[in-house]
């Protein structure tokens, strides 16, 4: 049974990093109201404040296009919620224009506020990929016209990896007098992201993807770019974002980021390395499996691996036994009934989207883990296989 | 950081799971009696059941196979233990809900996979009665299976509109009908207002 834990599913969500840790544990006596205009009130500002303009200055952003939220999730709904304001002030900010292009992976916090938005009215898009997860460009300038408010694609797929260019996708859409929203959780502190060089008007991301605290993200919203509050009421991050300051969660990420400024280039490295260390394995070592997601422009830590005929739930609870965590594409594991709507999207029959495992590694990841996780995936494989109805391989 | 947590599953699904009791690894050269298979891969789940039955039509083996999650898995292998012994009739008879109960519960979302082996189970026993020169004994002869995800007949569809399903919703929650790929949707549907038109107007 399991001699250690291994844990490779660090794109659902990440240990914090010791200096982070350190950071935030002297943070519980700064328990002033950021808006008081007292010593306690002030402490907690300045230290915000300085968290800010950190953060910007890794994104190449200013301070003040920077605001804080309570996760990706409400960056991604601030944005695309935005659009569909009926006001007269906002309508005329967008220009009348009624139709938003998501792409068929984005992360449900978008999909699923993008058919909302269609019910109230906006015309909604959904721009394909191909078999790597790329966005079809061609397509999605078929797809772009003057009726196009805002296109949201994002930057790094959190299940097989894919980065999309960016920077391309921007000039398109600018030249068609539209916004572009990118979706960077999975992309700042893995990737080197500049938002004046990939010219987006928003992106969000998040700090527990990248070794900071649960429950803080943000914003970046370009100052040109129109903008419209999601959460109102009142004037703290300008007016943009409305509810007391979350200090212990914003320095927090500001602590994660920073680290990352020091890590993330070697990091990569490193978890390439290991990355193809167990891609290299699975492929000399077992039968039946593809591999999902683009082959280079492909987060360093994400490796997805489609088992055929391996019902990914039972494989990912056999892991489980064996003390490894990874996460899986099966409907079973998701409480749903339909399988990943990205490798459906990326054009996985079914079958083998219920059999996709998705390990993601991170900065805690060793070589030792690599091995142990070589040692026991091919037993587990064998003996889902081996009680598979539909695999019917010799030997 | 090593202080057991809690399963989604109880401890006997989990025993079940981790140690599958009956799985057939010798297809080819076992001689079942009858033989049935139900779901549909596309959806992420099939069931295979094979049985042997005595001269006297108790089930003496039960042996599986499935391309199945952990409450499928773990179902099917407690099931497989409970018909040894059965008569035929009386295994026929056994009810998912009985399954569940055994494993101490599944959760809600869970049930869907748990019915499989049971319907695998009657797919068997159908092909026991019909190798044996025993249609007449089939009580699934005269239907229709419509959605192939979940192995549901027009029949148990009319049957969910007698017990009162007046919607799709309502019949997708009785039968389990059209709850995975949805491709019968619009049959089920058509079925739906044909049987409410049969039986209340």
């Amino acid at each position: 049974m399991k001699d250690r834990n291994v844990y490779l599913d660090n794109n659902a969500t990440t240990p914090l990093h010791p200096e982070v840790k350190k950071a935030i544990s002297g943070l519980f006596d700064i328990y002033g109201n950021a808006s008081s205009l007292h010593f306690f009130g002030r402490q907690a500002k300045s230290a915000i404040e300085t968290a800010r303009a950190d953060m910007a200055s890794f994104i190449n952003a200013d301070p003040d296009e920077i605001i804080f939220v309570g996760s990706g999730s409400e960056a991604n709904n601030t944005v695309l919620n935005m659009l569909s304001c009926c006001s007269a002030l906002c309508s005329s900010k967008y220009g009348g224009k009624r139709q938003i292009i998501v792409s068929d992976i984005e992360h449900p916090c978008v999909i699923e506020t993008s058919k909302c938005m269609g019910q109230k009215g906006m015309t909604v898009a959904r721009a394909g990929v191909q078999r790597s997860g790329k966005i079809d460009i061609g397509r999605l300038k078929d797809m772009i016209n003057e009726n196009t408010v805002l296109v949201s694609i994002m930057m790094a797929n959190n299940e097989i990896g894919t980065i999309q260019d960016i920077k391309s996708i921007s000039d398109i859409t600018h030249r068609n007098g539209a916004l572009l929203h990118t979706d960077a959780v999975q992309a700042v502190g893995k990737l080197p992201v500049d938002v004046k060089e990939l010219g987006v008007d928003f992106l969000s991301f998040s700090a527990h993807k990248i070794y900071g605290p649960k429950g803080i993200g943000a914003l970046y919203a370009r100052s040109k770019a129109p903008f419209c509050p999601f959460i109102r009421g009142g004037h703290q991050e300008k007016g943009r974002r409305a509810g007391t300051e979350n200090t212990i969660g914003i320095i927090g990420m500001a602590a994660a980021i920073a680290c990352r400024r020091n890590e993330m280039a070697q990091e990569a490295r490193r978890l390439t390395r290991l990355k193809q260390r167990l891609k290299d394995f699975i492929k000399d070592n077992i039968d039946d499996i593809s591999f999902n997601g683009h082959p280079e422009d492909c987060l360093p830590g994400t490796l997805n691996v489609s088992f055929k005929a391996a019902e990914g739930e039972a494989v990912m609870l056999y892991l489980d036994m064996e003390g490894i965590a990874v996460s899986t594409g099966s409907a079973c594991a998701s409480g749903s009934l339909e399988p990943s709507h990205v490798l459906l999207a990326i054009g996985m029959e079914a079958e083998d989207a219920h059999g996709a495992i998705r390990f993601s590694l991170g900065r805690e990841t060793t070589d030792e883990d690599i091995d142990y996780v070589i040692e026991r995936l091919p037993a587990v494989i064998k003996k889902v296989r081996g009680m598979s109805s539909s695999y019917f391989k010799k030997g | 950081m090593d202080k057991p947590v809690e399963w989604v599953y109880t401890d006997i699904v989990k025993d079940h799971f981790a140690n599958p009791r009956n799985v057939l690894s010798d297809e080819a050269s076992y001689k079942e009696d009858g033989k049935g298979i139900v779901g549909n891969i596309k959806c992420g789940d099939q069931m295979m059941m094979a049985i042997k039955v005595d001269k006297r039509g108790i089930i003496t083996d039960c042996k599986w196979k499935t391309f199945g999650c952990a409450s499928a898995i773990a179902s099917t292998s407690i099931l497989s233990e409970k018909v040894k012994g059965m008569k035929v009739e009386d295994a026929y008879n056994i009810s998912p809900k009985d399954i569940a109960a055994e494993l101490g519960g599944l959760p809600e979302h869970k049930i869907h996979c748990s019915v499989l082996g049971d319907k695998a189970l009657r797919a068997a026993i159908d092909d026991y009665y019909k190798r044996k020169g025993m249609p007449n004994k089939i009580k699934r002869n005269n239907e229709q299976i419509i959605c192939q995800c979940m192995n549901v007949t027009d029949k148990e569809i009319e049957n969910a509109v007698k017990e009162g399903a007046r919607t799709y919703s309502a019949l997708q929650e009785k039968t389990k009908s059209g709850t995975v790929c949805g491709k019968c949707k619009d049959r089920v549907i058509s079925l739906l207002e044909e049987y409410s038109g049969r039986h209340y107007k």
